[in-house]
């Protein structure tokens, strides 16, 4: 979570609820609901690490804020964060290791593995067809999350039956 | 309750050319009804020849077919067209709709040769081609439409008598992902209502709406459960950020 803070503290200073705010109103249902302890959490090593600064605002009969602002060294980070290419899906996963350790061991067929993958991954498609289903088509950014979900799926089931191709 | 459809050690071998080439090897496939089953598999598996044996457009090797509790392998073309007529919608690989009829008549037909009287056979044309976004194509010739387009008439086509069982073989493989949801939410629908579906496809969102699905493998299921659905939640829940 530490650089989309930065990223948000780029736009302007804030203090940790108005963050918590603001990722609920950018992500809307794409971002699991954030945890304020855990924006907390953040901000102090954040702070810590001289990417952020704060500065205590007083407020009428209340406890004093802490209002966060990006320092250069915070800016220099976010612009190396944004400019780098962001890592491709990873295909060497969990399932590859099983698929191409498994037939060694001789506990599992991979025949069998294969199959029991694709009702998975289904399963997984189905519940994205009915999160897509029940998202409001103003939620723009989770709409397009749950599409790239399923593009992403679609390829690994694609990828399963070029691996059952290649059983015979 | 009697299956909608159950095979036997259904056996299907082309001797057409050369070397005979077995394509259906050994099929045991039961389907209860209102199930919907997705059949999957590398090219050349043997999906579209089990749904051509399932709606009697080809003829099996070996083996026995019973649809709702009656042997069918055994009976005539022409047994097999009245079989169709009534109880059967077909969805081809490569659609073929009738060149010399307009859309809306492709549409309207089936339900007419199947006995429906004329005003309902011209409310379900419509609601399908409305269900479908092809209300202003309904009078134009099928060359004249694309691919996508052509694909969802034929699916259209097949759901016009109300049949018992929907065979569709790949009837998503020309759609753009808006005319994918049509037809999804469509497919969504009818199989609510009850609709049996055997429907062979790689969409995998086609496919999801499935209860159960098959895999064929080299002309024999290799496997067959059901489709595991759990998790509820918001986008941000379900799908995880790495
Ligand atoms: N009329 C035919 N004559 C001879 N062989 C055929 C005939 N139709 C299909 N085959 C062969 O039978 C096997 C199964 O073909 P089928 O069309 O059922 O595969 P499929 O799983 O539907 O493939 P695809 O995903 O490419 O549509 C293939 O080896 C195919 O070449
Ligand atoms: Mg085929």
């Amino acid at each position: 979570m530490r650089l989309h803070l930065l990223a948000l503290l780029a736009k302007e200073p804030a203090h940790g609820y108005e963050l918590k705010q603001a990722l609920e109103q950018t992500f809307g249902s794409a971002y699991p609901s954030p945890n304020i302890g855990q924006i907390y959490v953040t901000l102090g090593r954040l702070e810590k690490d001289g990417l952020v600064r704060a500065v205590d605002v007083e407020q009428s009969n209340r406890p004093n804020k802490k209002v966060y602002y990006l320092t250069a060294k915070g800016r220099d980070l976010l612009e190396i964060w944004v400019d780098e290419p962001t890592e491709g899906p990873r295909v060497r996963d969990e399932f590859f290791m099983k698929l191409v350790l498994a037939p060694l061991t001789g506990i599992a067929d991979r025949m069998a593995l294969i199959s029991r993958q694709r009702r998975h991954y289904l399963g997984l498609m189905s519940d994205l067809n009915d999160l897509l289903s029940r998202t409001p088509p103003t939620d723009r950014v989770a709409l397009l999350l749950i599409e790239g979900a399923m593009l992403h799926l679609q390829a690994d089931l694609d990828w399963l039956e070029r691996c059952q191709e290649d059983l015979a | 309750m009697t299956s909608v459809i159950k095979t036997v050690n259904l056996v299907k071998i082309y001797q057409d050319g050369a070397l005979p080439v077995p394509a259906v090897r050994g099929v045991d496939l039961q389907v209860e009804p209102g199930e919907f089953v997705a059949v999957m598999g590398p090219s050349g598996s043997g999906k579209s020849t089990l749904v051509h044996l399932l709606g009697g457009l080809d003829t099996r090797t070996s083996g026995e077919i019973w649809l709702d509790g009656k042997r069918v392998d055994t009976l005539s073309e022409s047994a097999w067209a009245v079989l169709r007529r009534r109880r059967i919608g077909f969805v081809f690989q490569f659609f073929n709709l009738v060149a010399n009829m307009t859309v809306g008549d492709n549409v309207e037909l089936p339900a007419l040769l199947a006995g429906a009287s004329p005003k309902v056979a011209r409310e379900r044309r419509e609601s399908l081609l409305a269900a479908l976004n092809l209300t202003d194509r309904a009078d134009a010739a099928p060359a004249q439409l694309s691919g996508g387009e052509q694909q969802r008439v034929a699916l259209a086509r097949a759901l016009a008598n109300q049949p018992a069982l929907l065979l569709a073989d790949e009837p998503t493989g020309n759609l753009d992902s808006r005319n994918t949801r049509d037809v999804l939410r469509l497919l969504g629908t009818v199989h609510k209502e009850g609709q049996t579906i055997v429907m062979v496809t790689h969409d995998a969102r086609v496919a999801s709406l499935a209860d159960r699905v098959v895999s064929l493998f080299d002309g024999e299921i290799v496997d067959d459960g059901r489709i595991a659905r759990r998790r509820t939640g918001t986008a941000g829940e379900v799908i995880d950020l790495r």
